[in-house]
């Protein structure tokens, strides 16, 4: 469907689903891969792939006719397609993770379960958004699945990794949020010098992996540096 | 090459070009001029590039000394600059030199004014763009609005300008206090009531004090939307009208975050939410729906224009 005079909007779906964001990452890789000379950029989302394109080169019946073929051949991309696993060191709980034990106790859990059960599986990138660099990860097990906060706090350091409903998260720069925080990493997710500016893509892979305190903050010296 | 010290900073002054484009799905907006039209044309005013940086100016202008001598155009919002105190025009090829200071008066009509020098901005380039994204503190200059006691530096212009330039009057928009913008519906106006949707087209709707560069928060009627419906966020253009369920609908800028979770009904066209970059705060609005295809003719219409237009600047003396 149009979106404005100059973008259109494929939509896979109204819901969190590894199904659903699967097909959206599917067609972004296939309109780059097919490098489409008429496609200015395209933004994957949960559920649906915003498209830009270029009116001089393009009509939007045009392009909806070209897209519609490469969705019906969308698995022939499927196999295609490499996914990066990306592992992110995290310590949990303390000054780092204010809300380890909330969510714990919210689950009649142990604090070393709620880590367990964090860091045991791997999350797929569905989009990302909010601030630059904030990835939106699923699924979190239905265990430790915890509603944010009922007031958002006004400052969440940056490399806080966070918890709302069946979402995971990490801020990349210090702001507001209203995420369950359960701990916090070093890495360097968003440096508008670099290329790509944001560690991670839609569509990768993550991995969180408990480091203790020490080993945090020789990582973020290094990276300092 | 250093061009000039700003003495007062003004309310909100920033350097911007076109956009930052490409870096949405990383969540970068795409920043840039909120005012398309005025800002090509002060570019070509002085003889640069379309895309060239400038400075953007917000309701209240800065005080500029230039260090050097410059060939500079100010278009936009009308806010009546002088020169060492002396009235001096908009639209027009300037020429100043080492030590004259530039003024912004009261504002008279619009939002935003651009200032640009001969050979454009020299700031960084950060992800393929010179604009300023504040919010996330890089691009632009040292990524934040300016403060006094900053020194603006500009490329050195290979010559200057042997002849000025001059917009002809009839190519000047008046910026009036009641804007009409024209909208394609979609891609989630199914999410509200067929009233919701007439309410949206036939409302007045007054911009608040609450916008700014991310966005255009509106007062007027409560446009209805389906109860059952709970949108999954997807990706905001710029220009989206989204709806939150307190049913006042906010105006989607160039520097707002690149995914939200409420319904957009309806998205702005490119050529008016160009127009849009000159409202502010207690302006009028108004929604005028428009087809896919219309909008498209008349974007077509809008880029021609534009690439047409340093042919149509009346050449002056200096």
């Amino acid at each position: 469907m149009p979106v404005g005079d100059r973008a259109l909007l494929i939509e896979f779906g109204n819901t969190i689903s590894l199904d659903v964001n699967q097909k959206v990452h599917t067609l972004n890789r296939a309109i780059s891969e097919l490098e489409l000379q008429n496609v200015e950029e395209c933004v994957p989302t949960y559920r649906s792939l915003l498209v830009y394109y270029d009116p001089l080169k393009t009509s939007y019946e045009q392009l909806v006719f070209r897209l519609k073929d490469l969705e019906e051949r969308l698995d022939e991309f499927n196999v295609s397609i490499r996914k990066r696993l990306i592992e992110v060191p995290v310590v949990y709980g303390g000054k780092y993770g204010p809300d380890l034990g909330y969510v714990a106790k919210y689950h009649d859990l142990d604090k070393e379960d709620v880590i367990r059960l964090h860091s045991e599986r791997k999350y797929t990138v569905y989009m990302i958004g909010f601030v630059a660099g904030f990835p939106y990860l699923g699924e979190v097990a239905d265990e430790i699945a915890t509603p944010r906060l009922k007031t958002p706090r006004l400052r969440v350091p940056a490399g806080s990794v966070g918890i709302a409903e069946k979402q995971a998260g990490i801020y990349p720069c210090e702001s507001p949020g209203g995420w369950q925080i359960i701990g916090r990493t070093p890495l360097k997710f968003f440096d508008a010098r670099k290329h790509p500016p944001a560690l991670i893509q839609p569509g990768d892979t993550v991995k969180f992996k408990q480091v203790v305190k020490e080993e945090f903050q020789n990582f973020s010296q290094e990276q300092q540096k | 090459m250093k061009s000039c010290k700003v003495i007062k900073s003004g309310l909100f002054t920033t350097v911007q070009d076109l956009g930052r484009y490409g870096f949405q799905r990383y969540g970068v907006p795409v920043s840039g001029v909120m005012d398309n039209y005025a800002f090509v044309v002060a570019n070509l005013l002085v003889g640069n590039k379309p895309n060239d940086a400038c400075l953007e100016m917000t309701l209240l202008g800065p005080e500029l000394e230039f260090i050097n001598d410059a060939q500079i155009a100010i278009t936009g919002a009308a806010f009546l600059p002088t020169i060492n105190g002396e009235n001096d025009a908009g639209w027009q090829t300037l020429h100043v030199c080492n030590g004259d200071v530039l003024s912004f008066g009261r504002l008279q009509s619009g939002c935003r004014a651009y200032v640009a020098v001969r050979g454009g901005v020299d700031v960084p380039v950060v992800l393929g763009s010179r604009s300023t994204y504040v919010r996330g503190g890089f691009g632009g200059f040292e990524g934040r609005r300016l403060k006094a006691g900053d020194v603006i530096q500009t490329y050195m212009p290979s010559t200057f300008l042997k002849s000025g330039f001059l917009m002809p009057q009839e190519l000047i928009p008046c910026y009036s206090n009641d804007v009409m913008v024209e909208v394609v519906l979609g891609p989630q106006s199914d999410y509200f009531t067929d009233r919701g949707l007439e309410t949206l087209l036939s409302s007045i709707y007054t911009v608040t004090a609450e916008s700014d560069r991310m966005g255009y928060r509106l007062d007027g009627a409560k446009v209805e939307q389906k109860d059952s419906l709970n949108m999954v966020s997807d990706a905001i253009p710029v220009g989206a009208v989204q709806v939150p369920r307190s049913g006042k609908p906010i105006l989607v800028m160039r520097d707002a975050q690149t995914t939200g979770g409420y319904p957009k009904i309806a998205v702005v066209t490119t050529p008016d939410v160009s127009r849009l970059g000159q409202a502010k705060p207690n302006d009028k609005i108004q929604f005028s729906k428009i087809s896919p295809s219309k909008a498209r003719t008349k974007l077509l219409e809008h880029m021609k224009t534009l690439s047409q237009m340093k042919g149509k600047l009346i050449k002056t003396g200096m």
